[in-house]
């Protein structure tokens, strides 16, 4: 079971790295799937995105792609929506609904996610982080249309100017950090996948910045989530450690691959990915409906096989691209 | 829904965070240094490499 947990930390870790989000995505349901009751499989779920988030935050800060003023004003929306979705998630847990409903708002979530991140990247537009966009100064960010319209719609004091020259109300900042606080409390993820696009579409601040502030958000977020649920005795370090000493070194790896492989070209297996996901659930919770423990493994096979394919892509697409490169280089020389 | 509840402080929790907190401060500096140090072997391992010839 320890090198399962390891193992499956590297593979998150390598799809965490590379496309910036979708830490804790798979590991809350394969938590349920191996029967883990809901609060243990959320709670550990959120001390393992935390764990991460805090060693990603680290090299953000670094490359000085984190705004405080943006972050510190996220906390405390945050804050309230978190605890607000993990009440309501010991709430469904004493009327014994948490593990279904938990299930099926995954089902929806990654189906919703997957679709849209396969749409765009067959449309060739891409889903999640854009790598090349990330190396741009942030002056040469154009707002999105939508939140220029937000931005002078909502015009609410207090009003704060963010990096990037972006002058936006508190409240609406507030307002997407408590959304997002509540999915993150109610199914123990980061809610990267959710806050970074809405960062950017309904704030406006510049993607890298929306990446570094997002991970300094989750810090406390999830340190906070864990906090509670660790005080319910819903964080197992047995398998937090495990989880986080693989996803550490899969981080490091699937960060240094996006330096030499185009994002365009994996994104939509990773839409592949969340799409196989959300019907692994979905079989799982059917199987355990219906009592058939060959339908809840196949589940848990798809889930972590699906996980471990697209690691796997991202590795050899990584691999091919060095050595194609070194050839050239060769090449070149003689 | 059961309403909203403060936080109060509870050391065993608290330790349990910090230890998880450590964690993640000893594998990014471990990692980093492993990196560091067979990072280039295993470059040259897995592409194949004649870089340190060069």
């Amino acid at each position: 079971m320890l090198a399962l947990f390891v193992g499956f930390g590297l593979v998150v870790g390598v799809l965490f790295g590379f496309f910036g989000m979708g830490g804790s995505f798979l590991v809350t349901p394969a938590l349920l799937m191996l029967d883990y009751p809901a609060p243990v499989a959320v709670g550990s779920g959120m001390a393992f995105v935390f764990g991460t988030a805090v060693i990603a935050t680290l090299k953000h800060h670094d490359l000085g792609q984190v705004d405080y003023k943006l972050g510190v004003i996220m906390i405390t929306g945050t804050t309230i929506g978190i605890e607000a979705g993990r009440a309501s998630v010991y709430y469904l847990e004493s009327m014994g609904l948490a593990g279904g409903v938990i299930s099926v708002a995954y089902v929806v979530l990654l189906g919703g996610v997957g679709a849209m991140v396969t749409r765009d990247a067959l449309k060739g537009d891409g889903g999640g982080v854009d790598h090349e966009a990330a190396d741009k100064d942030l002056d040469e960010y154009e707002i999105p249309e939508i939140a220029k319209k937000i931005q002078r719609t909502v015009r609410i004091p207090p009003m704060v100017t963010l990096r990037g020259d972006v002058r936006v109300s508190a409240w609406v900042i507030t307002a997407v950090a408590f959304a997002t606080g509540v999915l993150s409390g109610f199914l123990g993820v980061g809610g990267g996948f959710i806050r970074m696009p809405a960062m950017i579409y309904a704030i406006g601040v510049p993607v890298p910045v929306a990446v570094g502030t997002d991970l300094f958000e989750i810090v406390f977020s999830g340190g906070l989530g864990s906090y509670l649920y660790g005080q319910g005795g819903g964080v197992n370090l047995g398998i937090v450690a495990p989880l986080l000493f693989g996803s550490a070194l899969g981080a490091r790896v699937g960060s240094a691959a996006t330096a030499v492989v185009n994002s365009d070209d994996i994104k939509v297996y990773f839409g592949g990915m969340l799409l196989v996901g959300s019907i692994a659930v979905g079989i799982g919770e059917v199987g355990s409906y219906l009592g058939n423990s060959t339908l809840e493994l196949l589940g848990l096979v798809l889930v972590i096989g699906a996980a471990v394919v697209v690691a796997f892509a991202v590795l050899y697409t990584t691999v091919t691209s060095l050595r194609v490169t070194r050839q050239q280089q060769t090449s070149a020389a003689d | 829904m059961a309403g909203l509840e403060i936080p109060t402080w509870d050391p065993e929790t608290a330790l349990l965070i910090g230890v998880i907190l450590f964690e993640a401060f000893v594998l990014y500096a471990g990692y980093g240094g492993l990196e560091r140090l067979v990072g280039p072997y295993l470059m040259d391992l897995v592409v194949g490499g004649d870089s340190s010839a060069r």
